[in-house]
C-alpha cells in the first residue's frame, strides 16, 4: 500500500479506534456488500447501464464531484425507484440513497461525496420490477504536500 | 529616525537571507494556481451555481444590504465597489496605516455605521469580503507600491524570501524556484493570492488569504500568526504585487 | 445562518424534463475529526434532504457522513403543474431548512 494511503488508513482507524464509533474496520468491498444488502436486502446486482462518474485524482478528499446516470425510460411501467451510492474505502461505506420514480424523468443525479482513500465507487440502482442493476467508478485520493 | 532605522532593517535582513540579492518572480510571468488543479476542481470555480464560495458571496450580499447600525451598506455603495478590491492593501491617508478590504470593512462599520469591528476571523467579515472581492472579479491587481506603501512593500517581500520554521524553508523557494516541481502527489504552485478569500476544499469552508498563509507557515512548522497580523498585510501586498496581472477569481475554488 | 442556492428554471412547458440544484450551507460534521486538542468533534450531519413539487415528494436523498460539506444535489424532474418546489433538510436532530421557488408551467 502506498504510503499515502497507508497514513490515512493508520489515520482512520486510529480516529475510529479511539472516537467509539467502532463500526468494524475501514470499509472495504466486503463490507460495502454488507451495505448493499442493508440497504436492498439479499438480493444480487446484476450489470446494467448504470454509469458513475468520479474524478480519476481526486486531490483532496473532502470534496469529490460524483454523478450517477441509469438509462431507463423512467415510465410507470419501467423506471428507477432509488439509487444507492457505497464506497468501498470509506469508514462508512453508503454514503447516500436517493429516491426517484417515473415523475423525475430522468434517472441522473449530481453531488459532491467524501472519499477517505483511493478506490471503488459503487452505485446500485433498484429497478421498478425488484431487480438491482449496478455500476462504479475508481478514484485515486490524493494527501495535500503541505500536510497541516 | 524610526522610518530610516526600519528601512536599514528590512534591507540587512534582505541581504542576510539568500546571500545574494533575491530575485522575485517576474511579473509578467505570473500562473494562477487554478493551472495547477485538476479539470474537475477547475469546473467547480468556474460553476456559477455550485461554487461553495458562492454561499458567502449570497451572505455577504445580505449583509450589505441590509440595514446595520444607522445605515446599510448599500445606502452609500450604490455601485456595490465594484473595483474597489483590487486596491487593496493600501496605505490609509489619515493614518499612515497599511489597511486590507477587512480593516475598510470595519472602519465604515464604526465609523458609518456606528457598529463595534468584526474579529479577524469572523464568518460575517469573511461573507463581507467575499461579496466585495467578488465584484472585482476579473480585474488584475491594481495596488500602489510607491511613497508610503513602499516600506511594508520592502516587509512583505523580506517575509517571503525568510526562512522560517522547522523546515526552515521560505516562500521564495517553494513558490520561485521549484513552482512546477512535484512535492509528492502536488504540483507546487507559484502561491499566488488570487484565489482568496475562496473556498478552500481542506478547509470545507471558504476562508481570507490569511487563513491560507497560516496554513503556509503551519506546513513548514512555524508558528502562523494570527489573521490581520502586520506581517500578513504586508505580505498580502506584496502578494498582490506580485501577481503582475493575474485576474481576482474570488470566490476560488483550492484544495 | 445556512445559506441556500437553488436553480430552478423560471418556466417549463408541460412534461419538460427540468434540471433542479440545490445547494446549503454546512459543515456536514462527519464525526471523524479532531479538534485543536485532540478531541473528537461530534457528528452533525443532514440527514435528509428532499424536494415537494406541490404536495407530490419528487427527490429525497437520505445522507450519511459520506456527503460531502455545503451538499449540492442536481436531480430532474417532469414538469407537470404551476406549483411551488418546496425544498427541505433536515439534520440528524431533527432540525428543518426550507426554501421555496414557484415553477410556472405552460402549455407552450
Amino acid at each position: 500500500m502506498p504510503a499515502i494511503e497507508r497514513r490515512r488508513f493508520l489515520q482512520l482507524i486510529t480516529a475510529l479506534a479511539c472516537a467509539g464509533l467502532w463500526r468494524g474496520a475501514i470499509a472495504s468491498e466486503e463490507d460495502a456488500e454488507r451495505a448493499i444488502v442493508e440497504v436492498f436486502g439479499m438480493r444480487g446486482v446484476e450489470d446494467g447501464p448504470v454509469t458513475v462518474t468520479i474524478p480519476p485524482i481526486s486531490e483532496n478528499g473532502y470534496t469529490v464531484p460524483l454523478k450517477v446516470e441509469v438509462d431507463s425510460p423512467m415510465t410507470e411501467q419501467d423506471h428507477v425507484r432509488s439509487i444507492g451510492i457505497f464506497a468501498e474505502e470509506n469508514p462508512i461505506a453508503h454514503i447516500a440513497t436517493f429516491e426517484l420514480g417515473p415523475h423525475a424523468g430522468k434517472a441522473v443525479v449530481e453531488t459532491r461525496i467524501r472519499l477517505g482513500g483511493s478506490g471503488r465507487v459503487r452505485a446500485v440502482a433498484e429497478l421498478s420490477d425488484g431487480r438491482l442493476i449496478g455500476g462504479y467508478d475508481f478514484s485515486i485520493v490524493t494527501l495535500a504536500a503541505c500536510v497541516v | 529616525m524610526r522610518l530610516i532605522t526600519a528601512l536599514l532593517a528590512t534591507m540587512a535582513m534582505q541581504l542576510a537571507l539568500a546571500g545574494d540579492a533575491p530575485a522575485d518572480l517576474p511579473r509578467d510571468a505570473a500562473i494562477s494556481g487554478l493551472a495547477f488543479l485538476t479539470e474537475e476542481t477547475k469546473a467547480l470555480q468556474h460553476d456559477d451555481f455550485a461554487n461553495p464560495g458562492l454561499l458567502w458571496v449570497d451572505r455577504g450580499r445580505a449583509l450589505f444590504n441590509q440595514k446595520a447600525g444607522k445605515a446599510s451598506c448599500r445606502s452609500c455603495h450604490a455601485d456595490e465597489l465594484a473595483g474597489v478590491f483590487v486596491r487593496y492593501p493600501a496605505v490609509e491617508a489619515s493614518s499612515g496605516q497599511l489597511i486590507t478590504v477587512n480593516d475598510r470593512i470595519n472602519r465604515c462599520r464604526s465609523r458609518q455605521q456606528g457598529l463595534p469591528p468584526l474579529a479577524p476571523a469572523a464568518d460575517e467579515l469573511l461573507a463581507l469580503s467575499m461579496f466585495v472581492a467578488a465584484q472585482s472579479r476579473g480585474e488584475p491587481y491594481a495596488v500602489s507600491i510607491d511613497g508610503n506603501a513602499r516600506l511594508h512593500f520592502e516587509r512583505g517581500r523580506a517575509y517571503f524570501f525568510t526562512r522560517r520554521g522547522q523546515l526552515n524553508l521560505a516562500c521564495h523557494q517553494c513558490h520561485d524556484q521549484n513552482w512546477g516541481k512535484k512535492l509528492r502527489g502536488d504540483t507546487i504552485s507559484q502561491g499566488q493570492p488570487t484565489a482568496f478569500p475562496g473556498y478552500r476544499m481542506e478547509w470545507q469552508s471558504a476562508g481570507s488569504l490569511h487563513r491560507r498563509i497560516q496554513d503556509c507557515d503551519a506546513g513548514v512548522r512555524a508558528q502562523p500568526l494570527q489573521q490581520g497580523a502586520d506581517e500578513y498585510k504586508a505580505l498580502e501586498l506584496y502578494l498582490a504585487w506580485r501577481a503582475g496581472s493575474l485576474p481576482v477569481e474570488s470566490p476560488g475554488v483550492r484544495r | 445562518m445556512n445559506g441556500i442556492r437553488l436553480s430552478v428554471p423560471a418556466s417549463a412547458t408541460r412534461d419538460e424534463v427540468i434540471q433542479v440544484k440545490a445547494m446549503i450551507q454546512h459543515d456536514m460534521e462527519s464525526g471523524y475529526r479532531r479538534d485543536q486538542v485532540g478531541q473528537r468533534i461530534p457528528r452533525n450531519i443532514l440527514k435528509h434532504f428532499e424536494c415537494f413539487y406541490g404536495d407530490q415528494r419528487v427527490f429525497h436523498a437520505e445522507l450519511n457522513p459520506g456527503v460531502a460539506a455545503n451538499p449540492f444535489f442536481s436531480f430532474f424532474t417532469r414538469a407537470t403543474d404551476s406549483a411551488e418546489l418546496l425544498f427541505r433538510w433536515t439534520d440528524q436532530h431533527g432540525q428543518t431548512w426550507t426554501a421555496s421557488r414557484f415553477l410556472e408551467v405552460t402549455d407552450g
